[in-house]
């Protein structure tokens, strides 16, 4: 655990007091303290390209009143630091009377152990799997053109001080492992890429020589679309297979439920509590308390517990992602899923693992069921406007169905649908509930944190495809 | 109060020396200050105040052809004395790369010019507040408009580049940024738009009212969309999303990805590229730029470069590394592009709307649907239907795609070039890409 007063003039009872004073109007609001290392290590082009080592250490001291936010902070831990941000509050904050709520859940479970993944593998040992990856997809002979492996590694240490002198702590391991490769056939260039990780060591992810397999899906995914044809173009049925295409999931619906959004009326979800908004069988819920997922917190950024939230049940909306000032203005409670990518950043209400449940039909039986469609294995990135409903996602893997039956991978193409509807479209869900590979990253208000999440696979009806192919 | 050169060239000289005594034999240092104020407003209220104040340092040490870096934002001695000695640790043991080095000495800066980047006005929160109290009640005016959030951020930052071949300079620059994002609903449909203004001077800010207006039109002309069919049309790039074509246009270019064979522009210098009224720029030294700078990321001076001459690909973005693994000199890119524009084309706005008796008008596009090493394209989008050169009605939910390398041959530019950003493209049509709706 970090000490963040023993290198400074600033004394623990100083910033209690500083913090008590500063909140004593106020609605809600703490002190956050953070201590955090990563290592990034790039193998690339038949080299190590970088390894890079960062130590980053703040803190934010945040006063909210009613809907008022302020927020400074500073990556200087001393007296006058903490005091200027206490003035450059209370210069925001003038005539404020509100009333300090103390209470904030309790709970002794954790999610994941307290290890610092970067110091518990030498670098040598690290360098000497990222040569080995780069040798054995070498191997595999002339097609392939390019080769990127990298381990990125974090530790985060935090400390929450709250008015009256409450501390929470958590300390948060996370890790990385990626390989990227290009493939090039008669003059044709291709990307496949793999990764896994979450709260756990490397050798975690990397015994019985798990690289291996990371390497083979990366160089099957490449292989794969230097056969893809022309993607089509236009509205059809979509298969998606289990796991990480559940950012559809996420993008389409996650969003859409944060507390924020919906307490703004901005969220085309908002004025749906309780109404159906999924086809029957469709049960959705976010998860912070799966162990050592990259979306798992033992606590939330404001030190509430995190906790597994009901969203859909059964095609009904119940309930959205909360953190404690959205839900106080909501009326509920918080949901443990108050999130900040660091110091540097405000709480804002976040997924962690999002998931659609398991049903009871098999993939093959939607697979059957089409006509003319596309099967969406594996996806890049997606994007969602709120707003608007519309989101989109890229396929980095997917294939034609023609009479029931895959034919040829299509190349990559964007899957573009409105939110609130896409859910009542999804005519069958299957029984292969999978968890992503622990890679996902989202990004809100210019924050990034990571996120996981998982379903069964899935027959959508009616979605765009955005091919060239009319 | 920003740190001033002599506390940031103490440190970065501080940094050096301890690289030096462990044993490193080169090391390059970037030592940076910034402090940023913002406050946020929403429906003609207060929401959120922000105050942020961020020290930077980053160090390679270099031993021979053995490279590591390390960053961090703690500036007490004690702890890059520590993380200095962990960085050169870690460089021992980091296998030889025949490329890495310092830059070459004789292209580093040996001067600077003043760009005009750095305005030592302060506005005070209250004053931040009076411009957002008046942008947001011309935003808000309309009924449609549901809901409004804005906000006002002045930044100002500092740094010095310094490394052991004796190179050691840097600037102070300054942001001032207004931007309002509204939320117009009907019966039918709720949409969203912006509108912002990022200026090097106070002073050069948009005024309040006509962000405030811009950013309310925008929105509720969206209201209602259509979806429309699939079919083969030409697509018209507003000018805020036709900038994201010369950010592709960049990524291509760059000299890691060339060095690396993944890029679809790869063995194209001095051919075809894009059609021949084509002109592609990248200027350093606008004055007040947004992108404009002195040198690069590695100190080496940057001039202006004509990437793009009537369609030819003249030149890579070419940093030292990159450089040296491809035999070109670093052309003072490290880091990416300055203030990198289309030259305007010779078609007024109307007239290009007016090319095609049926186009869409595309003004804002989501997904990460650019594949730089295959140059393939597809996103989704969302605009206004245009017939005979008229809007005819708002559309989302399509996508639009084709691929780079013949989309860039069909790109046609209007004359309307602006300097908003530090990337800036007229407004842009491409003829013929598949659009796919219903």
């Amino acid at each position: 655990m970090s000490n963040f007063f023993n290198k400074s003039d600033l004394e623990r009872k100083d910033a209690e007091n500083i913090v008590s004073d500063t909140l004593k109007n106020c609605d809600d609001g703490e002190l956050y303290l953070e201590d955090s290392k990563s290592e990034s290590i790039v193998l690339d082009d038949n080299k190590i390209k970088s390894s890079n080592y960062s130590s980053d250490l703040g803190f934010g001291l945040r006063a909210v009143s009613d809907e008022v936010v302020a927020y400074s902070y500073s990556n200087e831990i001393s007296k006058d630091s903490l005091k200027s941000s206490a003035e450059s509050i209370h210069s925001t904050l003038k005539s404020i009377k509100g009333t300090y709520n103390n209470e904030i859940p309790k709970s002794n479970k954790k999610f994941y152990n307290d290890i610092n993944p970067i110091e518990q593998k030498t670098l040598n040992s690290k360098l000497e799997v990222l040569n080995k990856v780069n040798e054995y997809l070498r191997k595999k002979g002339g097609a392939v053109k390019q080769v990127t492996a990298n381990f990125l590694g974090e530790h985060k240490s935090i400390e929450i001080i709250r008015s009256g002198g409450e501390a929470i702590t958590d300390i948060r391991p996370l890790i990385r492992f990626n390989v990227s490769v290009i493939l090039e056939k008669d003059g044709r260039k291709e990307t496949g890429v793999y990764g896994i990780g979450g709260r756990q060591s490397y050798d975690d992810y990397l015994q019985n020589d798990n690289w291996k397999s990371v390497c083979e899906e990366a160089f099957r995914i490449a292989s794969v679309n230097l056969e893809s044809k022309p993607a089509p173009a236009g509205e059809m049925k979509v298969v998606l297979g289990p796991g990480w295409p559940a950012i559809l999931i996420h993008e389409a619906i996650g969003h859409g439920l944060e507390g924020d959004f919906n307490r703004k009326k901005t969220s085309a979800f908002h004025n749906l509590m309780g109404q159906k908004v999924a086809s029957e069988g469709v049960t959705i819920v976010d998860d912070g308390t799966i162990d050592n997922r990259r979306g798992s917190l033992t606590i939330d950024d404001e030190g509430t517990p995190t906790e597994r939230t009901v969203l859909i049940e059964n095609g009904i909306l119940k309930n959205f992602m909360q953190d404690r000032l959205n839900a106080r203005l909501m009326k509920t409670r918080s949901t443990g899923s108050g999130r900040r990518e660091n110091y540097r950043h405000v709480v804002l209400p976040r997924m962690r693992n999002t998931m659609m449940l398991s049903g009871k039909q098999t993939q093959d039986e939607m697979i059957k069921s089409v006509d003319k469609g596309i099967f969406a294995v594996s996806f890049g990135g997606g994007q969602v406007d709120i707003t608007s409903g519309k989101f989109v996602f890229n396929c980095t893997e997917a294939y034609e169905i023609i009479n029931g039956k895959i034919g040829s991978p299509i190349k990559g193409a964007t899957l573009i649908g409105d939110g609130p509807s896409i859910l009542k479209e999804v005519s069958m869900v299957g029984n292969d509930m999978m968890l992503d590979p622990g890679i996902g990253t989202c990004g809100k208000a210019g924050q990034g944190v990571p996120v996981g999440v998982a379903q069964p696979s899935i027959l959508i009806d009616r979605m765009t495809v955005g091919g060239t192919k009319l | 109060m920003i740190k001033d050169q002599d506390f940031l060239k103490a440190k970065a000289a501080y940094c050096l020396d301890v690289a030096k005594k462990i044993g490193a034999s080169n090391a390059s240092v970037i030592i940076g200050h910034s402090i940023s104020e913002t406050v946020n407003f929403r429906n003609n209220n207060l929401d959120e105040s922000n105050r942020s104040d961020g020290l930077a340092f980053s160090i390679d040490t270099y031993i021979g052809k053995k490279k590591s870096s390390i960053s961090s934002s703690n500036l007490l001695d004690e702890n890059l004395n520590k993380l200095i000695t962990k960085c050169y640790e870690t460089t021992k043991i980091t296998p030889e790369d025949e490329f890495n080095s310092l830059p070459d000495k004789n292209l580093l800066a040996d001067s600077l010019k003043n760009l005009n980047i750095y305005d030592d006005t302060h506005i005070e929160n209250d004053k931040k507040i009076d411009y957002l109290k008046e942008l947001e009640s011309t935003a808000s005016k309309d009924k449609k408009i549901v809901n409004t959030e804005s906000s006002f951020t002045e930044k100002k930052s500092n740094f010095i580049l310094a490394n052991s071949d004796g190179f050691c300079s840097g600037y102070k620059t300054s942001s001032f940024t207004a931007s309002c994002v509204a939320v117009a609903k009907d019966e039918k449909s709720m949409e969203r738009d912006y509108e912002y203004s990022s200026k090097r001077y106070l002073d050069d800010i948009k005024d309040p009212q006509s962000l405030g207006k811009i950013a309310s039109d925008q929105t509720i002309r969206k209201l209602s969309p259509k979806k429309i069919g699939s079919e083969k049309l030409s697509v018209i790039f507003d000018k805020r999303i036709a900038k994201g074509m010369l950010s592709v246009f960049a990524s291509a270019i760059s000299s890691s990805a060339i060095a690396r064979g993944t890029s679809f522009l790869k063995d194209q210098l001095n051919e075809q590229i894009f059609s021949n009224s084509i002109n592609i720029i990248d200027k350093p030294d606008i004055i007040k730029g947004l992108g404009s700078k002195n040198f690069d990321s590695e100190g080496v001076k940057s001039e202006t470069l004509n990437l793009v001459k009537e369609g030819v690909l003249k030149s890579y973005l070419v940093d030292s590394y990159n450089g040296r693994k491809l035999n070109l000199k670093s052309n003072g890119r490290s880091g990416g592009t300055t203030n990198l524009y289309f030259e305007n084309g010779n078609q007024s706005y109307d007239e290009l709307l007016k090319i095609n008796s049926k186009c869409i008008y595309i003004t804002e596009t989501i997904g990460h649907g650019s594949n730089l090493v295959t140059g393939d394209y597809s996103v989704g989008a969302t605009g206004f239907l245009v017939e005979g050169g008229e809007f005819k009605y708002p559309i989302n939910e399509i996508t639009i795609a084709g691929n780079f390398k013949d989309m860039f041959k069909k790109i046609f530019l209007a004359n309307d070039l602006e300097f908003d950003y530090s990337t800036n493209s007229p407004t842009m049509m491409i003829e013929g890409m598949t659009v796919a709706g219903k």
